[in-house]
């Protein structure tokens, strides 16, 4: 696969824009309060598309695309009935306490509500976490490029090794995010993650359009895929009729309640593109904004995915020799999805029953190398690599802030001055990248090591919502009970984990090295039960350990307990700007799309 | 903040739709076999940029509307 010129030309005109908002802003970064808040500045529709952006790294894009490869539309699962009522609950009923206390910063709010121990456990998983994040964003990225060799010809043409592309995209990319980052802060960071938005849609809408063209509409896309392919909730009422293998509690309460309350709602990587708005009411309507598109994604994202796997013949499409080749479709894939290939021998990788096992992850790339001829190409390719970035990016800003006002601030050197904290905003933004990248290389070389961590941050995330709800809407809950909650919930996943077996597992990195007592019929399943063991029991040690110990003063909860503090007026408002209206409509139109899919 | 962001969207998507149509009105049309006969580049540089076009006239009209508010002020 090689790129034209006019390809270049594409990506060279993105880069030079990315940068260049940077340098524009870097005027107006004068505080640390411009670099890690955006000043408190934007207006609600620019912080929305970034709250969106930011969570739409290329892994999203690149997942749920394989996702609806493999699974078909019941991937919008994650949306309709994951994302959507999270969003318009923090929306709705958590931004004031988020945006009202003027916390600048998740850990922060977690300080002024409980204690300091609570905040350190917070803000220090949380660095670690979006580290890493985004040095695995960075080395999925370097894979991706190397994987469909754009850059091959070119360093062919300069005499370098192919094998150079890994480095150079990881180095590249890095430079870029720092450049921008430096630059503007997270006006810069939020600019660049609008911008992104737009390029998503300018990517794939043609790529949705010419794919469904191609196979005859939705209607013959059904009769092509397999009847659970096309219908999110047919079969849900049983673990074994359904691809993903969760029966419908799991399903609503796992994914829908425990897991996407507790990324939508207290992740700061989402939460500080909220805290950057202008006013309490652009705060809270964030992310109903971000809500809107966002239930429109599958659309953009999954279809591709689906109709990828639903090309009858592919390679029936003749290609005009003049042109550039098009990578050859692996005979032994299914529709536009290639199997994958031993490194080694470059022989298709078989499963158990001699089936060849795919590599969905391509279904995107595959698609836009499909259908786009020169130019479009390069525009679709440019989309990706921005959602690539400003994922990094949205990892490294929340990263700069939490450490320098969480943890430096903190525990390390509490009465500088602004400048100095402006500084080293900077200096972390600097080492953050840095951190990434080692990440990076650490993922290339040691798979296991990746997923043991992220098996990690799943079991401290999991519980993470029992303790906002619980800070947010009861007084009585303690500092005590908030932490023991919340070591318990860790713990309990990590038991959980421990004790269950995904059907055909092996012990270990999949669970079970406490010796299986239960086996699922599916890891996902696996994975939303121990979200919801640990977030009862986070639930349950909280407010037990809260009984036993000395509650707060309530003139110090004032504006961080839902019972003590103000309800914000939305009577000034158009009725279409008011919070609980959008929030409305917002789930009338989810629920809509259920319906439709069902 | 002192950037319209309406400005450098508008202005990326103006270049993009510029290069996209000029592209598509001189590429050879056997590169559209892929894209089911459809001029993509052409069709799609087009509405490129007119979405450019809208959002630099709607940050040109912001900024008219500034100027306004500031010489009454």
């Amino acid at each position: 696969m090689s790129l034209a010129a006019v390809d270049w030309l594409l990506m060279a005109v993105y880069f030079a824009f990315v940068l260049g908002i940077g340098v524009v802003l870097k005027r107006y970064v004068t505080t640390s309060s411009d670099f890690f808040l955006a000043g408190r500045s934007l207006p609600a529709w620019i912080c929305g598309l970034a709250f969106l952006s930011a969570n739409l790294g290329a892994q999203e894009v690149i997942g749920m695309a394989a996702s609806g490869a493999k699974y078909g539309i019941a991937t919008s699962h994650f949306y309709w009935i994951g994302a959507i009522p999270a969003m318009v609950f923090v929306g709705v009923f958590m931004m004031p306490f988020y945006y009202g206390s003027r916390a600048r910063s998740v850990p922060e709010y977690l300080r002024l509500r409980f204690d300091e121990k609570t905040r350190a456990v917070n803000a220090i998983s949380f660095a670690v976490m979006t580290v890493f994040s985004s040095g695995i964003s960075m080395y999925a990225m370097a894979k991706l490029i190397q994987a469909i060799h754009i850059l091959d010809a070119p360093f062919a043409k300069i005499g370098l090794s192919s094998a150079l592309t890994f480095h150079l995209s990881i180095l590249l990319s890095a430079l870029i995010v720092l450049g921008y980052i430096l630059l503007g802060g997270l006006t810069s960071a939020i600019y660049n993650e609008v911008l992104q938005f737009f390029l998503i849609v300018a990517g794939f809408l043609p790529l949705v359009f010419l794919g469904l063209k191609n196979i005859g509409g939705w209607s013959s896309l059904k009769r092509q895929l397999p009847t659970a392919f096309t219908h999110s909730w047919q079969g849900m009422s049983s673990a074994h009729t359904n691809p993903f293998g969760v029966d419908v509690f799991g399903l609503v309460m796992g994914l829908g309640f425990v897991l996407s309350f507790g990324y939508w709602c207290t992740d700061f990587l989402v939460i500080q593109r909220a805290m950057a708005a202008n006013s309490m009411d652009a705060a809270r309507r964030t992310p109903l904004i971000a809500a809107l598109p966002k239930m429109l994604f599958p659309f953009l994202v999954i279809l591709p995915g689906m109709i990828a796997i639903a090309l009858p013949n592919p390679a029936a499409i003749t290609i005009n020799p003049s042109t550039k080749q098009m990578q050859a479709a692996s005979l032994t894939g299914k529709g536009l999805i290639p199997a994958k290939t031993d490194q080694f021998t470059g022989a298709p990788k078989l499963d158990s029953n001699g089936n060849p096992i795919l590599d969905y992850d391509l279904a995107i790339p595959n698609m836009l190398i499909h259908y786009f001829p020169t130019g479009m190409l390069g525009l679709g390719l440019t989309a990706l690599l921005a959602s690539f970035m400003s994922g990094m990016a949205g990892n490294v800003t929340a990263f700069n802030t939490v450490w320098t006002y969480d943890i430096y601030q903190s525990y390390i050197n509490p009465n500088a001055t602004d400048a100095h904290y402006l500084w080293m905003g900077r200096v972390a933004t600097v080492f953050g990248i840095a951190l990434s990248v080692a990440a990076a290389y650490a993922a290339s070389r040691f798979n296991n090591i990746m997923d043991f961590l992220q098996l990690v941050f799943a079991f401290v995330n999991a519980p993470l919502f029992a303790t906002f709800l619980l800070g947010m809407f009861w007084k009585r809950t303690t500092g005590h009970g908030a932490f023991f909650g919340l070591l318990s919930g860790t713990t309990a996943a990590a038991v959980h984990h421990g004790l269950t077996l995904p059907l055909g597992a092996v012990a270990g990195i999949k669970g079970g090295w406490l010796g299986a007592v239960h086996i699922y019929p599916s890891e996902m399943a696996q994975n939303f039960w121990t979200a919801i063991w640990a977030w009862c029991v986070c639930f349950l040690v909280t407010t037990l350990v809260s009984l036993c110990t000395r509650a707060h003063e309530e003139k110090d909860l004032v504006g961080l307990v839902y019972s003590l503090t103000e309800k914000p007026s939305e009577e000034h408002l158009a009725w279409y700007m008011r919070p609980a209206v959008l929030g409305a409509i917002v789930i009338a139109i989810a629920l809509v799309l259920n319906l439709i899919f069902w | 903040m002192g950037l319209d962001i309406r400005t450098p969207i508008g202005l990326i998507f103006s270049v993009f739709g510029v290069i996209l149509t000029i592209y598509g009105l001189l590429s050879d049309r056997a590169i559209y076999v892929r894209s089911l006969g459809i001029n993509i580049n052409l069709v799609w540089g087009l509405t490129l940029l007119a979405f450019g076009t809208g959002m630099l006239v709607l940050s040109m009209r912001r900024r008219r509307f500034l100027k306004k508010l500031r010489a009454h002020a």
